[in-house]
């Protein structure tokens, strides 16, 4: 079953297009990445979606609401959502706990506070003022009030901008943990690694539309797309494209009678395949 | 599956945590809560006449600072706060939850009038023991300082809320609010005897709440005599809850269907 269902999604401001037409379909307990350029449309698709801007034309169901649904209805659905938004630096003068366990009377069926500050690895803070947190530790903050109702679906708008790596190593950790929990995410990024290491499935929107959905192994071919093989010859480095990079590499150890000099053997990442892809599609 | 709380019990909830908010900055709690005293301080000290028999100009300016407290304490502080809210994401954040606006606005109205109640409180302990302010005898008098206090305060509340929409940017809300506060506090007769005003000022200040604040206060504080000497030589109150009633139920209404939880 589809926790998320969009089809022709269309959203316009004036004459510029920001959405042009996206489907969608995320089934129940993926991790689903959004990945796109600055203004390709990904935080307008993900906003509506989350119910915070109205659309133009399309059929948008998140667990069987519209967005657009108002008064109690629209309780009984945020009820089942959470949503971490890209940033938020409100509620200095609260604690960490205070700010969670408030939150979590918001909820029918919130999850255990003290459960949710180990989770996101606040636990020591939990007396801390906000003010006094650093980035991270507010970001993972912005987490725990996302997960405190227990939701069904998760978003998360660009959840590890401005980490240091270790931090994004632990943000990642705590994200596959909820995977296990069977929360559905819906995650925007525009770190490709982040994708790669988290997500099931990923779509690349571009110009308001989307261009592909596929594994991030999967993503523009990469998964059948021609090995480089680069090795030194005399002076010059020497660079191969073949579909079989093990026998190009079995000729050179015959002509080099032994160990080949400066030998690699590359796929391109998912960061030259995405950058082909959004760049192919500007002009 | 158990129910979602009900926006009332949230609202109690939001309450709380408001004033909780609200505590912690020290700066603002001291200012706010005793901004009406050092306001009574200044023009008690340099007005010593009476204006009438028996009814000095403190006792006058008590009536006044009342009700510009509520003024101050509800529109102005919330016309200025939310913006500033809105700016760092933490309307969007709530808007995201299953928390609904009724609750938020029921959260400011406590806030409000929690901060009412100390700030009144302040100020009859300083009137009465350094500015010679007389309290009413008449039960009535109380009855009707009663209901002034939480119409004026829900009535500010809400149009405090309702005019949030109006600054752009939480940096800018102060320069927008903050001269129309005290531009009505001169022509509603807070600062001056109201009756010595122009009557072009008179009649501009009579469509707003706050003048017909102060003239309830008036009728509180000021002995009954002092009634002939009003405009429409009576109190009015009647009138004055009439007025407040339509601005309440105007603010709410703009409030609710208008209100922004996010910049753009």
């Amino acid at each position: 079953m589809s926790v998320i269902e969009v089809k022709g999604l269309k959203k316009s401001y004036g004459q510029v297009h920001a959405v042009r037409g996206v489907d969608l379909s995320i089934a129940q307990g993926e991790i689903f990445a959004l990945l796109g350029p600055n203004g390709a449309g990904k935080t307008t698709t993900v906003e509506i979606l989350e119910g915070f801007r109205s659309r133009d034309a399309g059929e948008v169901s998140i667990l069987g609401f519209d967005p657009k649904t108002q008064g109690h209805a629209a309780r009984e659905w945020r009820n089942r959502i959470g949503i971490v938004l890209q940033s938020a630096a409100d509620a200095g003068d609260l604690t960490v706990i205070e700010t969670v366990q408030h939150f979590s009377g918001y909820y029918s069926n919130p999850r255990n506070v003290d459960e949710v500050l180990a989770a996101v690895g606040l636990e020591e803070k939990s007396g801390a003022l906000i003010r006094n947190l650093s980035g991270g530790q507010r970001r993972r903050l912005d987490v725990a009030l996302g997960i405190i109702g227990s939701p069904e679906l998760l978003f998360l708008d660009e959840p590890t901008t401005g980490f240091d790596p270790e931090a994004r190593r632990a943000f990642w950790a705590l994200i596959q943990q909820l995977r296990g929990t069977g929360t559905t995410i819906l995650l925007t990024t525009h770190y490709l690694d982040e994708a790669e290491a988290l997500a099931d499935r990923v779509a690349v929107i571009n110009n308001g539309l989307i261009i592909e959905v596929s594994s991030p192994a999967e993503l523009g071919g990469r998964a059948t797309s021609q090995a480089l093989v680069s090795w030194r010859d005399g002076n010059q480095i020497k660079t191969q494209a073949t579909d079989n990079p093990t026998s190009v590499v079995t000729q050179l150890t015959a002509q080099f009678d032994g160990e080949i000099p400066e030998l690699t053997v590359t796929r391109p990442s998912l960061e030259d395949i995405y950058l082909t892809m959004i760049g192919g599609t500007h002009e | 599956m158990n129910k979602i709380p009900s926006a009332l019990n949230l609202g109690i909830r939001r309450g709380s945590l408001e004033i909780k908010q609200f505590a912690r900055q020290r700066e603002s709690v001291v200012f706010t809560l005793l901004f009406p005293v050092i306001l009574l301080a200044i023009f008690g000290s340099v007005f010593k006449d009476t204006i009438a028999p028996g009814v000095t100009f403190s006792q006058y300016f008590v009536a006044g600072m009342i009700a510009s407290g509520l003024v101050n304490t509800g529109f102005q502080s919330l016309a200025i706060t939310i913006p500033m809210e809105r700016d760092v994401g933490g309307l969007k954040r709530l808007r995201g939850t299953p928390m609904p606006a009724s609750s938020y606005f029921i959260g400011k109205a406590i806030l409000i009038a929690v901060s009412m109640i100390i700030q009144i409180a302040l100020l009859f302990g300083f009137g009465l023991l350094f500015f010679g302010v007389e309290m009413p005898t008449e039960a009535s008098k109380w009855i009707t300082f009663a209901w002034l206090v939480l119409l004026g305060s829900a009535c500010s509340t809400a149009l405090g809320i309702a005019f949030s929409i109006v600054p752009k940017s939480g940096r800018g809300a102060s320069a927008v609010v903050s001269p129309i506060v005290i531009i009505l506090q001169f022509f509603s007769g807070v600062f001056f005897v109201f009756t010595q005003l122009p009557s072009w000022m008179q009649q501009f200040a009579a469509i707003f709440p706050l003048k017909w604040l102060t003239q309830g206060m008036r009728s509180v504080f000021l002995p009954d005599s002092f009634a002939a000497q009003e405009v429409a030589k009576s109190w009015e109150n009647g009138k004055t809850f009439i007025i407040l009633s339509i601005w309440l139920v105007l603010g709410t209404l703009f409030a609710v269907r208008k209100f922004k939880w996010d910049r753009d």
